[in-house]
């Protein structure tokens, strides 16, 4: 069931009156049920993935919380205070042994199962990949993980794991969430209350606005320049750039609108995924506006791990007493940074593109990482560089940077993605392309005036939630205002939005990683 | 503390730990210094800090450092 279909509409209509026509927690098991209900229209073989996913999950983060909570009663004991500093040392060393080896054999067997399903349907194309089997595999080992740290006590009711699993707005693209940001308002039912139906329908609005009439409508032009990227080289290879970038960015924010607007309607909080990435100044920024949820899990539950790890601190030592304090202290990071590059690529996908993506993204890092005294000192030398227009260039520059990173999602040929990257320099072209060429890759004069009049309208909306959230600044607007700003949008969506007989619905771009 | 203050001089003198309470918000500390401070941390109070411990709340100030140490050597204790 598509975000974007009459079927998914249909279904959250009859889901949001039920929710709050049913008592207390009644609404919990509703979820559960349309979450599985959504979950399966997609194909009833993908219920068993995630069913295996919720049931290793929850027996294993029993097993280990009850090996944990069993070592901490037993020291709290008068048996267990009678033991020496050591003997309690070595049992408390024993249980978290017991715990990690519990919490391995459970990523074990999830990961395992997502590196089979997605390298079988990176070979074979009769064998689909289960709807967000790379969303909610990260998100249920954030469990598993926090449980065996201590930080989340294991859960002992099944259903609220299974739901915090399955929550239907989540499956399809994230944000990826954490235990602890869902729980306070996922198990909790909550009371009919205007605020949170309106911000969530508004949001959920903008989401379709961002993925109907932008991400959409410019797929057909991007469709077109990929097919043939012999004919389409140089100024339709920059053009591809911009495009493909426009599109990602609007289908994947749309998507993530939708998702948090539709728990928001229900109460639910869900954390944000995006702060404005198009306005960072260098990739590093990016990385911390862009998929915000992802970029945390790697943080957390691998790059700081790998860092303070024992077997790290060995090497940080030996780079340390070879190469000097300084090497001491950047190899670690290096390395860290390196793993976790590598594996957010193949989490996108399992394919040379993705691994190149990633590791040039850590190469780009890195370089930055120590070009910065280099960077201090331009800054300190040149007043210019503070200036706004500066920020602007270098908002622009890092675009562009994003803009070639982007190719590597178009093709999956690793040589073919750096000639269109060169083409772009050295195939010319720009004439016939911006000449009229642009109006004949599946867009019309209509097409690429309507997106691009959305396009200034997102960015603008951007541009205003700098201050203060947009939703929040339209309250102190008078009402006939705001029904002309939301039925401007509703409009905009049913008349501009690429829907209807003879379009075929595509799914996110993100479902695919 | 004094050895906390120390291991923190050597990665950013210029700062005033003293007063200085957003060490990771303000972004003194970054991934580079954030690894090399816990690695010398764990030699030096003989503590194990797991990656969990590292949130901002823990790592904003001198005085929150401190705090984590002594938690840490307690609940080792």
């Amino acid at each position: 069931m598509l975000f974007t279909s009459y079927a998914f509409l249909g279904f959250l209509l009859i889901l949001f009156v039920l929710y709050y026509v049913l008592p207390g927690k009644a609404k919990i098991v509703l979820l559960l049920i349309a979450s599985y209900f959504f979950y399966l229209s997609s194909g009833l073989w993908g219920g068993i993935y995630i069913g295996v996913t919720t049931v290793t999950v929850y027996v294993f983060s029993l097993f280990i919380g009850r090996t944990l909570d069993g070592s901490k009663a037993f020291l709290s004991s008068p048996e267990g205070k009678a033991l020496s500093k050591d003997e309690k040392k070595l049992k408390k060393d024993q249980a978290k042994r017991k715990a990690t080896l519990f919490m391995a054999f459970c990523i074990m067997i999830n990961i395992g199962i997502l590196a089979v399903v997605k390298t079988l349907g990176t070979m074979r194309t009769d064998i689909l990949v289960p709807l967000g089997i790379s969303f909610y595999t990260l998100q249920s080992l954030s469990y598993l993980i926090d449980v065996k740290r201590g930080t989340e006590k294991a859960e002992k009711n099944i259903l609220k794991v299974a739901l915090f699993i399955s929550f239907f707005p989540l499956t399809v693209q994230g944000p990826i969430s954490r235990f602890s940001e869902l729980k306070d308002t996922l198990f909790v039912p909550h009371k009919f209350e205007w605020k949170n139906v309106s911000y969530g329908l508004t949001r959920m609005l903008f989401g379709y606005f961002k993925k109907l009439v932008i991400a959409d409508r410019l797929s057909a032009g991007v469709l077109t320049i990929i097919a043939d990227t012999g004919i389409y080289g140089g100024g339709y290879a920059f053009l591809l750039l911009i495009l493909y970038t426009a599109e990602l960015y609007a289908d994947f924010t749309g998507g993530i609108d939708i998702a948090i607007g539709a728990a928001e309607v229900m109460g639910i909080k869900v954390p944000e995924n995006f702060n404005c990435p198009y306005f960072s100044t260098s990739l590093k920024e990016y990385w911390r506006r862009w998929h915000i949820t992802m970029c945390n899990w790697f943080k957390n539950y691998v790059f700081y791990p790998v860092s303070i790890s024992k077997w790290m601190g060995k090497i940080k030592k030996f780079t340390g007493s070879h190469f000097g304090a300084y090497m001491g202290k950047r190899i670690p990071v290096y390395i860290s940074s390196f793993i976790v590059w590598f594996l957010t690529g193949i989490w996108h996908g399992i394919g040379w593109n993705f691994i190149t993506w990633g590791l040039l993204n850590f190469a780009i890092l890195m370089i930055s990482e120590e070009l910065e005294p280099l960077y201090d000192r331009f800054h300190k030398r040149f007043s210019f560089s503070n200036t706004f227009g500066y920020k602007v260039f270098m908002m622009i520059r890092t675009f562009i940077l994003i803009c070639f990173l982007n190719l590597f999602d178009c093709f999956s040929n690793v040589g073919q993605t750096f000639s269109v990257m060169g083409s772009v320099f050295t195939g010319g072209k720009y004439a016939e392309a911006f000449g009229g060429g642009i109006f004949e890759i599946g867009l019309s004069r209509a097409d690429l005036l309507i997106a691009g009049i959305a396009i200034i309208i997102v960015f603008l909306v951007s541009v205003f939630k700098q201050k203060a959230p947009v939703r929040d600044r339209m309250q102190n607007l008078p009402m006939w205002c705001r029904c002309i700003l939301i039925g401007g949008l509703f409009v905009a969506v049913i008349v501009f939005g690429t829907y209807g007989i003879g379009y075929d619905a595509s799914q996110f771009i993100y479902n695919r990683f | 503390m004094d050895d906390l203050l120390s291991i923190l001089n050597g990665l950013h003198p210029e700062v005033d730990y003293e007063t200085e309470d957003g060490l990771i918000d303000s972004g003194i500390l970054d991934s580079f210094d954030i690894v090399t401070l816990v690695t010398e941390i764990q030699d030096t109070f003989d503590v194990t800090l797991d990656a969990s411990d590292i949130v901002p709340e823990n790592f904003n100030s001198a005085g929150a450092i401190y705090a984590l140490i002594e938690k840490k050597q307690e609940e080792d204790a």
